[in-house]
């Protein structure tokens, strides 16, 4: 076999594991909407102010110390401590289930019975709110997120498997990093379809899911689930943003995994767990791997930012309801 | 009577040829089957009534009538022609409207708004025409604008004109909707439960607007309805239709006494 | 007491079909008009123009065009962006490709070439609805950004990957370049504003308005009493793309009259157009107007409290647009779906009663 097979082996790992990423994302995203019938576009957002809160807390940052400044003519900027990873990340968590609280009081609330498209516009809006928000508290600087996750390829793997390809391949180049991500992303996908399956508050949850009316009629409490749901999603967000913060810093482009996971579910499905588990993959593999076959050979490269975009498309003319969407009859 | 022959009516109405047969038709969603091997046929200037029990498939054969649904199984024939697959707006262009059973009024419109959406497939004049509206466009939409206020003056909701139809009550979106049906001046207009959840002086004035239309437009009309005794007044025949298939077809006489449609109506153990 | 229809009666359905059926509202339309003709272009000084009035005119016609699509046939779109890059990439083009060509063909027909791509992205829309066509049209977005930034062609092999506008004049007047006089950008622009939104208003307020209207409220029924939803997706699609793509070639040429695709025509245009029209108001021309002063205004009057006046930072002060733009959004959305436009309409029945309010 070739070195270039071999190459080709190593983009589908990595795209495989940056498909799990996806289908983490598409995962928050579906469970919003499952259980509020909302598109939420700030889920991506969600990460990066998840992960700005958690570089703030572990720095000890002093939150709006910018605008104090600026208003008070200060120079105040850190309490002096530097908190452990662990404890930081549990302050967040609570941050994002009084986000959850704060968005179901101040919007959510006050949108119920309004057309879908309103309430994702209402999200984009939501998306724009807490840019500018976590930008004031924390500071728009890019920050380097460091929570003890190893990162730097994996020696090991390169060298035991450099002998497969022949003189030209110096074994598969993982991520460290990309591994440990793939596996909490996998184990937390799994939890939370053990979650919405299995337990009565994911019972009730897939009940609000149906139909919100019934599920009012025998007592489940919608305020009550969509404070669930959304910390949930915060939850999922705080994930993804410690991965993808660990990587490449946390900065505004980390909203934009969003961006990314909305193919997903084209693909999946806005309904679908599994769908959005295949659909993630797929569109992981697949980007990787048309940008390494077709992409830079032939089109000049970072053909990943439409890719996904145009699968999905391509698929859905196809086969409207996704991949495992039920086929939609139409009544009158 | 012969199938093919005009006849009068006791009214003194004139019947004329079928024109409009089913022939065969089956419909069926996955493993369901929605319709079985029904045949029949609307005459011209009739009324014709579609009944039978909920779930029995009666707007699925409207729904093939008006091609929304593509059956699997039968022919569609037209004055005279068999009809191929066509899409439901070219079924539209060639003279069949109908109501719905939900109210499907376009709620971000006025009721002149919807009404003049019936008139759209006689509009036809191009795009530069309309944006520059001069000419052809303005007088087309004048014209139309003619026939729409007669409609509105048949169904006496003059005052309501102008109010956007989300704030009418039932009984008035439900007349809009037939006016927008009128407006097409539909050559076979179809009904679905036009009556249905109002009250008795409401289905009275539905009544005769019907009856009004058949007779003064000459305009034959296929309707659904559950209420027997406005059928059996303003029907000229009946199908009777149960669980997918015909049980009975004849006048409201005949069907009253067919003893298949007294057992689906009045019950009898299915085996 | 003016604001009356009481006493203009309408004859005809021709006068009862027009635009501004109270006569105070035509009084104060001709007004306005004349205002912006005879006054304005006397008064203009070069920080007006370029910091409100430009950017005002030319996103008033992108937003005509996206509320035509969104607001009027209700397909939602978030590919805007990337179709105003087609309408100034198509003007460049033109320019540089026929230099002698009249400076308002070029625009017109840099509208056409983006109806033409509009139409072609528009057509999953038979297929997809709501949230997916919205999705999908990122798929156009991200897609139409990425071409324009690597094929050379498109930016005439330049070394810099910018486009820049050569000089045009209309009338031995220059209305891009450098030379431009402002009063005469603002002109140009305006005439372009006046004859697409008259031609915008007739569109919606005929037939082709209601096929789309239609499609918008309840597509089954639609298709079932005659309108053809391709025919009717198609062209919201076309003539909305016609407006975004004219819109593109006046902020290229006449405005920024430089421009790389990622930083003029990204993803963040397509929810600026996306927002005027909603706060401005869905399925309302005036509304498309009203949402496009107040996202240019807003920014402007913000930078000019905190920075001018406070002395705070730029980027605090951008911070807090963000914040505001996005509450401003979920408070519209909450309070008046329906945007300035309703408001407008709402003060307008208040008017009309006033002030004997029964």
């Amino acid at each position: 076999m070739s070195a270039n097979f071999y190459y080709g082996i190593e983009v589908f790992l990595n795209g495989m594991m940056a498909g799990v990423l996806y289908s983490l994302v598409a995962l928050g995203f579906v469970l919003i909407f499952k259980a509020s019938g909302i598109f939420n576009y700030a889920q991506g957002v969600m990460a990066l102010f998840a992960a700005l809160t958690l570089v703030g807390f572990q720095n000890g940052q002093i939150p709006f110390s910018h605008l104090i400044n600026a208003i008070f003519g200060t120079n105040i900027h850190h309490f002096g401590w530097h908190m452990p990873a662990i404890l930081a990340i549990i302050f967040t968590l609570m941050v994002m289930v009084l986000f959850a609280y704060l968005v179901e009081k101040f919007v959510l609330k006050h949108l119920v019975n309004q057309e879908p498209i309103i309430l994702f516009m209402a999200t984009i809006g939501l998306a724009y709110f807490m840019e500018g928000f976590g930008d004031l508290m924390w500071g728009a600087d890019i920050k380097k997120l460091d929570v003890g996750i190893p990162q730097g390829g994996n020696i090991w793997l390169e060298e035991k498997t450099a002998f497969l390809g022949g003189p030209d391949f110096y074994g598969f180049y993982l991520d460290n990093l990309d591994m440990w991500a793939t596996v909490c992303a996998g184990l937390l996908v799994v939890s939370l379809v053990l979650f919405s399956q299995y337990t009565k508050t994911g019972r009730a949850l897939r009940a609000v899911a149906d139909d919100h009316q019934a599920a009012l009629s025998v007592g489940i409490s919608l305020r009550a689930i969509w404070v669930i749901v959304w910390s949930i999603a915060g939850f999922v967000a705080l994930v993804a943003g410690i991965m993808w913060g660990s990587k490449s810093g946390v900065q505004f482009s980390l909203s934009l995994i969003a961006l990314k996971a909305l193919p997903v579910l084209m693909l999946g499905g806005f309904t679908s767990i599994p769908g959005a588990i295949v659909g993630g993959l797929i569109i992981g593999v697949g980007e990787k791997m048309f940008e390494f076959l077709i992409g830079v050979p032939f089109l000049g490269g970072a053909t990943e930012n439409w890719f996904a975009y145009m699968l999905a498309l391509l698929f859905l003319v196809f086969r409207p309801q996704g991949l495992f969407g039920e086929k939609i009859i139409e009544r009158v | 009577m012969n199938t093919q022959d005009s006849y009068v009516t006791a009214d003194g109405r004139t019947i004329g040829p079928p024109m409009m047969e089913v022939k065969n038709i089956t419909l069926r969603f996955g493993g369901v089957v929605a319709i079985k091997d029904i045949s029949f046929d609307i005459r011209e200037g009739e009324v014709r009534a579609i009944i039978g029990p909920n779930g029995a498939g009666k707007s699925s054969m409207l729904n093939v009538i008006n091609g929304f649904y593509h059956p699997q199984d039968g022919e569609v024939w037209f004055h005279g022609k068999k009809r191929h697959a066509m899409k439901p707006h070219q079924i539209a262009e060639q003279g069949i409207a109908r109501t719905f059973q939900n109210i499907a009024l376009f709620k971000g419109m006025s009721t002149l708004d919807n009404i003049m959406t019936g008139r759209l497939t006689h509009m036809k004049s191009n795009m530069f025409s309309q944006m520059m509206w001069w000419g052809g466009a303005q007088a087309e939409e004048v014209a139309n604008r003619e026939i729409v206020e007669k409609v509105i003056d048949f169904l006496e909701i003059q005052a309501i004109r102008k109010t956007p139809v989300g704030r009418l009550p039932y009984g008035f979106q439900k007349r809009v909707e037939l006016g927008r049906a009128l407006a097409a001046e539909p050559k076979l207009l179809l009904l679905d439960e036009p009556m249905a959840g109002m009250n008795v002086e409401e289905k009275e004035d539905m009544s005769r607007f019907i009856l009004d239309v058949n007779d003064e437009f000459g305009t034959t009309i296929a309707l659904i309805e559950h209420d027997m005794g406005v059928v059996m007044d303003i029907a000229d025949r009946v199908v009777v239709m149960d669980y997918g298939k015909k049980i009975g077809d004849g006048t409201p006489d005949e069907v009253r006494n067919n003893q298949d449609v007294i057992d689906a109506y009045l019950g009898v153990a299915h085996d | 007491m003016l604001y009356r229809e009481a006493g203009d009666f309408k004859t005809t359905y021709a006068k009862d079909q027009q635009t501004f059926p109270i006569a105070f509202d035509r009084w104060g339309y001709r007004l306005t008009l004349a205002f912006a003709v005879l006054v304005v272009p006397f008064i203009l000084n070069d920080y007006w123009t370029n910091a409100v009035v430009l950017p005002f005119l030319i996103y008033a016609i992108a937003a005509i065009g996206l509320n035509i699509l969104t607001g009027y046939c209700g397909q939602v779109s978030l590919g805007s962006g990337g179709f105003m890059a087609v309408g100034a990439y198509a003007a460049y083009k033109l320019m540089t490709g026929f230099p002698d060509l009249n400076i308002v063909f070029v625009i017109l027909l840099s509208g056409g070439i983006t109806a033409l791509v509009g139409m072609l992205f528009g057509l999953p829309s038979l297929r997809i609805k709501g949230f997916y066509l919205a999705v999908a049209t990122l798929a156009a977005q991200f897609f139409l950004v990425w071409l324009f930034n690597k094929v050379p062609w498109f930016y005439n092999y330049s070394a810099s990957g910018q486009i820049s506008a050569p000089e045009r004049s209309l009338f031995g007047f220059a209305v891009t370049g450098a030379n431009a006089h402002p009063a005469t950008s603002y002109l140009f622009c305006l005439g372009f504003v006046f004859v697409l939104a008259w031609a915008a208003r007739n569109l919606t307020r005929g037939a082709n308005g209601r096929k789309w209207m239609a499609i918008r409220d309840m597509d089954i029924a639609a298709e079932i009493i005659g309108v053809d939803p391709l025919k009717a997706k198609l062209t919201a699609f076309g003539v909305s793309s016609f407006y975004i793509g004219i819109a593109g070639a006046l902020l290229f040429a006449v405005y920024l009259g430089a421009a790389e695709v990622g930083e003029a025509f990204g993803i963040e245009k397509s929810f600026l157009i996306l927002f005027m029209v909603i706060i401005g108001g869905l399925g309302s021309i005036f509304g498309s107007f009203a949402g496009a002063a107040f996202m240019i205004l807003m920014p402007v009057l913000l930078k000019n409290i905190m920075v001018g006046q406070m002395g705070w930072p730029t980027d605090l002060a951008s911070h807090f647009q963000f914040v505001i733009v996005g509450g401003l959004i979920i408070i519209f959305l909450i309070v008046e779906p329906h945007g300035l436009a309703q408001l407008w309409r709402l003060a307008k029945e208040k008017l009309r009663l006033w002030p004997f309010p029964h």
